[in-house]
Order: C-alpha cells, then sequence, then structure tokens
C-alpha cells in the first residue's frame, strides 16, 4: 500500500492532515490528564469518564432532562460547568484529601475507583442511550478549500482544532501569567516546598481538579458532537495514555505535539502500512509507539528530565 | 488467649522456617483444606461452585501472580488480561495440536509460552517504571488483543474467533462434572500458592523486595537487576497464563478473546491492591472480595424486587465498586491482610487489653 504515497500524494496529505486534526481531539483529553499528573502527580484515570459525564449532562440539559427546561447549547453550557467544577473540586475533597501522604500507586488505584463511579453515575443520572449532540458547526468539507488546493477537510475539525488551541493558550497564559498558575506550577515541583513559603497546597488542588472539569467539558463536547454522546467516550483515556507518554507526563506544549504525532502517524499506518498485516492496527500502534519513545527517552519528548536511575 | 503461641518451642531450624510456626495457624489452614476438599463439594451447590468458587479459585491464581510481580518487585502491569489470553489460547493450540499430551503438562507448557512473551514485554521495565510501565504493558494488552483476533492460526480458523476447549482428562480419567473439575482446579491452586509462598520466602523473593524498595541499592548488594525483573515478570506470566489456561478448560469451556479484555486487567489489579500488595493470602482475600461483591449488590437490591431496572442496577453496581475501592484505599491502603494481621494481633491478647 505505500506506493500509494506516490501515486495519489494529495490523499497522503489528507490523511495526515485529517490526522493531525483528530490528534488535537485526543491531545484535548490528554490535557486533562496532563495538568493534574503536573499539579498533583496524580494520574487520573478517570479522566476519561469526567469527559463522559460532562457530555452526558450537557446532552441531557439541552434535551430538557431538568424540570422539563430545555436549556439553549450556551446556557446549557455554562450549567455543566458549574457542575463540572463543583464536581472536580468534590472528588478533591472527598477522595484525594484522604489520600495525602499515600503512594502514588494507591492515588491511581483511588482514581480507577473514582472512573468506575463516575461512568455509573453518569449514565444512571441521564441514561445510557447514544444522544446527537448538535453544536450548530457544520460537519461538511471546506468548500473553499477544497476547490484551491482539492484536499478535504471536516470544517468541523478544523474548528476543532481551532478551539483545542485556544484552550492550550489559556491554559499556557494562566500557567505563566497569574498568581494562581505560578502558584500551581511551584506545587508541581515541589509541595512541601510550595507549602513553606505559604502556597495553600489544598486551594491549589481544588482549582486543578475543576480546571480538569473544564478540560473534560471541552473534550466531551466536541467528541460528543463527532461520535454521539455515549459510553465510549470513557474510553478516550486510553487513546489520551500514549498521547500523554510520549509529550511526557508534565508539559502542556508536549501534550499538543504528541496528540499531533498520534494522530497523524496513526492514520498513516493504519492507512498505508496497516493493509500489509491484516489492518486495525490503530489500536495497538500508538502504544508500540510510545513504548518506543519510552525507550529512547524515558521522560518523553517535552517531559522534565528526572534524574533518577532505573 | 486463643492465638497464644506460648509453649510451643522450635527446636529446629526446620521448624523455624515452617510456613505456619504457629500450631493453631497449622490446624486451621489444614482445616481449611478439608474442608475445601472434602465438605465443599457436598455441602455447597453444584450451581455455586462453578459460578462463584471456581472464578474464585481461577482468578485467585491469576491475583497471586500480579501480586509477585506488583507487590513484590514494584512493576505495575496491566497486562494480565492479555497473558491470560496468551496462556488460554496456547493452551487450546497445545490441546488441539498435541491430542496426545497429558493436560498438566500442556498448562505447564502453556505457562511457558506464557512466561516468554511476558519477559518479552517486561524487557521495558529495565528502563521505566511506574505508570509508564503500566502504558508499555497496556501496549502488551492491544498488541495481544488484535493478534489473537486477527490471525485466525489460534483460533483453528474458527469463523467467530470463539474457542471451545476439548474435554479434560489427567492421566487417562475424564474429567467432566463440576466436582471434579473444581478439585482439578483446587489442586493447581493449591500447588501454585505453595509455591509462591516459598519463591517470596526464599532469596529469589528477597531479590524481588530488595528491586522494590531500592533499585540503586539492590544493584549496589550485587542483586542482578535485569536477571530480578525479567524473572518476576516471567513467573508472573506463567501464573496468569495459568489461570487463563484453567479459566477455559475448567470454567468456561467456550470462550472469545474479548473475555480477557481490559476489565479483566482491572478485575486482577483491584484483587491485589484490595487483598493486601505483597501478601499471598491477601490475594486469596481480594479475589474473594472482587468476585462475590456482585453478588452482594445483587442481593442488596433483591428485596426491592423488580422496581429496579436492570440497567439501573448494573450502573448501581459500578458506583458502588467504585465507592468501595475508594473507602477501601482511605480506611486501609494495606489492604485485607493487614486487617487479617491485625485481627490475629487481637487475637493473640484477647481478652486482654495489652
Amino acid at each position: 500500500m505505500l506506493e500509494m504515497i506516490y501515486l495519489d500524494p494529495l490523499f497522503a496529505i489528507e490523511v495526515v492532515v485529517s490526522g493531525l486534526l483528530s490528534g488535537i481531539m485526543y491531545s484535548l483529553v490528554a490535557l486533562g490528564f496532563a495538568l493534574i499528573f503536573k499539579a498533583s502527580g496524580i494520574f487520573n484515570f478517570a479522566q476519561g469518564a469526567f469527559v463522559l459525564f460532562a457530555a452526558l449532562t450537557l446532552v441531557s440539559l439541552i434535551e430538557g432532562a431538568l424540570f422539563g427546561v430545555k436549556l439553549p447549547l450556551l446556557l446549557a453550557a455554562a450549567v455543566t460547568l458549574v457542575i463540572m467544577v463543583v464536581y472536580g473540586m468534590a472528588v478533591e475533597r472527598l477522595v484525594l484529601r484522604p489520600l495525602i501522604n499515600q503512594s502514588l500507586i494507591i492515588l491511581f488505584m483511588a482514581t480507577i475507583g473514582l472512573n468506575f463511579f463516575t461512568e455509573g453515575f453518569a449514565q444512571m443520572l441521564w441514561g445510557a442511550q447514544v444522544k446527537r449532540l448538535d453544536l450548530g458547526i457544520p460537519e461538511k468539507p471546506w468548500e473553499g478549500l477544497r476547490l484551491a488546493t482539492g484536499i478535504t477537510l471536516s470544517v468541523f475539525e478544523l474548528v476543532a482544532a481551532a478551539i483545542a488551541g485556544v484552550l492550550v493558550l489559556g491554559l499556557t497564559l494562566f500557567f505563566s501569567k497569574t498568581t494562581t498558575g505560578r502558584a500551581l506550577r511551584a506545587v508541581s515541583d515541589d509541595n512541601q516546598a510550595a507549602m513553606s513559603v505559604g502556597i495553600p497546597l489544598q486551594h491549589i488542588w481544588a482549582v486543578v481538579w475543576a480546571v480538569a472539569g473544564i478540560i473534560a467539558l471541552v473534550a466531551g463536547m466536541l467528541w460528543g458532537a463527532k461520535l454521539g454522546v455515549q459510553f465510549s467516550l470513557s474510553l478516550l483515556a486510553l487513546k489520551a495514555l500514549p498521547v500523554l507518554i510520549i509529550g511526557g507526563f508534565d508539559s502542556i506544549v508536549g501534550v499538543i505535539v504528541a496528540g499531533l504525532i498520534v494522530g497523524a502517524s496513526e492514520k498513516f499506518a493504519e492507512v498505508f502500512v496497516g493493509p500489509y498485516f491484516g489492518g486495525a492496527i490503530e489500536n495497538w500502534f500508538p502504544y508500540v509507539l510510545a513504548t518506543v519513545v519510552l525507550l529512547i527517552k524515558p521522560q518523553g519528548l517535552f517531559g522534565e528530565k528526572i534524574i533518577e536511575r532505573v | 488467649m486463643i492465638y497464644r503461641e506460648s509453649g510451643q518451642f522450635k527446636t529446629s531450624y526446620a521448624a523455624d522456617q515452617a510456613m505456619f510456626p504457629i500450631r493453631q495457624d497449622r490446624i486451621f489452614i489444614a482445616l481449611l483444606l478439608v474442608a475445601a476438599v472434602a465438605v465443599v463439594p457436598v455441602v455447597v451447590s453444584e450451581y455455586a461452585i462453578r459460578s462463584i468458587l471456581m472464578p474464585f479459585l481461577i482468578l485467585s491464581i491469576a491475583a497471586i501472580g500480579l501480586n509477585l510481580l506488583l507487590g513484590y518487585c514494584g512493576l505495575i502491569s496491566l497486562g494480565t488480561a492479555a497473558f491470560m489470553a496468551v496462556g488460554a489460547f496456547s493452551a487450546y493450540k497445545l490441546a488441539t495440536g498435541i491430542p496426545d499430551l497429558p493436560i498438566v503438562l500442556n498448562f505447564i507448557l502453556a505457562g511457558l509460552v506464557t512466561a516468554v512473551v511476558g519477559m518479552a514485554f517486561g524487557l521495558p521495565s529495565l528502563r521505566i517504571k511506574g505508570f509508564y510501565l503500566a502504558v508499555t504493558t497496556l501496549a502488551a494488552h492491544f498488541f495481544v488483543e488484535w493478534t489473537i483476533t486477527k490471525f485466525g492460526w489460534f483460533t483453528n480458523y474458527s469463523p467467530s474467533g470463539v474457542i471451545s476447549a476439548p474435554p479434560l482428562d489427567v492421566f487417562g480419567i475424564a474429567i467432566d462434572s463440576t466436582t471434579e473439575k473444581y478439585w482439578f482446579v483446587l489442586a493447581w491452586v493449591l500447588v501454585l500458592a505453595v509455591l509462591a509462598k516459598n519463591l517470596v520466602r526464599s532469596s529469589v523473593g528477597r531479590a524481588w523486595m530488595a528491586v522494590r524498595d531500592m533499585d540503586v541499592a539492590a544493584a549496589v548488594i550485587g542483586v542482578p537487576i535485569l536477571k530480578t525483573k525479567l524473572l518476576a515478570f516471567a513467573v508472573s506470566s506463567f501464573y496468569c497464563g495459568i489461570a487463563g489456561a484453567l479459566y477455559v478448560f475448567a470454567y468456561i469451556g467456550t470462550v472469545e478473546p474479548q473475555a480477557f479484555d481490559l476489565n479483566r486487567a482491572f478485575q486482577v489489579l483491584f484483587m491485589v491492591i484490595i487483598g493486601g500488595l505483597g501478601s499471598i493470602l491477601g490475594s486469596f482475600f481480594g479475589a474473594a472480595f472482587i468476585v462475590t461483591l456482585p453478588i452482594f449488590i445483587t442481593l442488596a437490591a433483591a428485596p426491592f424486587g423488580g422496581q429496579i431496572p436492570a440497567e439501573v442496577l448494573s450502573n448501581l453496581e459500578l458506583i458502588i465498586f467504585g465507592i468501595l475501592i475508594v473507602f477501601f484505599l482511605i480506611v486501609e491502603p494495606l489492604g485485607l491482610a493487614r486487617l487479617w494481621q491485625i485481627g490475629k494481633e487481637k487475637l493473640r491478647l484477647w481478652p486482654f487489653p495489652h
């Protein structure tokens, strides 16, 4: 199949670009992971379930699950935002605060428990059937681009990419310019040192979990509109893992770049290399890629170098 | 009072190194064995044996396997289900390819195949650890899943990808009733559990724990890191492979690759965490807890009759499962094995406070 690249270079470009765009969508989910990991060293396995919860809540509010009032999209998004922030903070308060000073594996386990809880809770509250989410962004090719270059790209994916870009920019500014953001970085470097200079650790963690809830909402909206709001959204977490590994757990920029790499290479491998192996290699290809990256650069492409011998 | 060891003197090294140094423990274990071998098949209904005891016993083997890796050697793995699948499918291939092969030998070979696969995927553990290792073992999981579903050779070209285990027969004795299968599984569990217990008490186990606690220090005192970690992966995968083979041959009979999905890996992981990291006994506790939990939830919902729709019930199960795991981790991060230990200490002093 590799000869197809020469035969139809435009198609190859299209594959790579659409891969890049879906890669940005992976980055969106992975961002939530990276944020919490950066601030508290916790690998939050429940982030995928958060995405599901946010998307289900949003759709149900739009469909009028709350007192039969059908909320418009923006209002529903605002209400969902509040719910996600409260949920994130509640998680911090009820699950993580009692587990302070436990080893990381215990915290990881706790987030797996949280993952089960959130999945069950979301589906019990709002029902488990597949729902359609319409954001009003057309899912059709961008005519202008197609006429100019012959490349077919969906408007929706471009908008999604733009939203992801804005989110990353916002987070980067938040981390580098605001007091809270700087405190957050201090906490991630060394939480005891941060506490000793008077940074309220628990307050900071609450902020982080709230922000993770917000990112989950954005990811849930975009993925929900793309795939339909359903249980499989929570499996996105598994797609985000290799992205995290390749980018380095604690780097926001790394996550975006890695998302692009994973998205593009996975599509490319599936279309051009997959047929040699009987197809469907999309599922494990990112993981193998991540393993290879780990063997060469254990801290990921952009991760902070940990001086630790293994 | 009940648990006092006063008056029990050890007069030989053998007595000092016994697996159960205290007489009460020996009596208890002996009674438990008699109950498990002779009383259970008579008293417990066939249905309960099939649906509760069998998965409990088989999954405890997998839990012991993971505990050796995670609890003793400190290497986290999410590939348990994949290794179980490797064991199951290689036992199947061996049984259909060489029908004359004795089943015990078949299972051991299947376990060895799994050990080799496990070692291959354990190689990255030399350079990475923690969550990073979890992700590379996830790579193992997805790769194995894909290989088994993609290549018909593994399922003897069964169109649905489902395999049916041939009938069991041990040295000419057919094993087909539930009770016989139960004994068969129990025998494996006993042998493997004793083996694991002795393994962790020996120099191998001490090397694992040294690597777990601080790998640099272990290297300094002369523990070969490479060999130790790979051995942990090999032994752990061997156990998981045998568990997978038993799962198909003695428990389910007919199995599709989806029986070994990621949820299975998490299930075994929870068994190890809730049972207690670094405790063979804990693996049994954890397995018992996780296997019986859904049954208890269903029982608790029973008084509400049909009022709770099945869909809500399954979500409720997820919720309660999640809450219980978090609760356990907060209250007793060292697991049920630690509670057991505390209980024994209490019994030792009872009825005196100190």
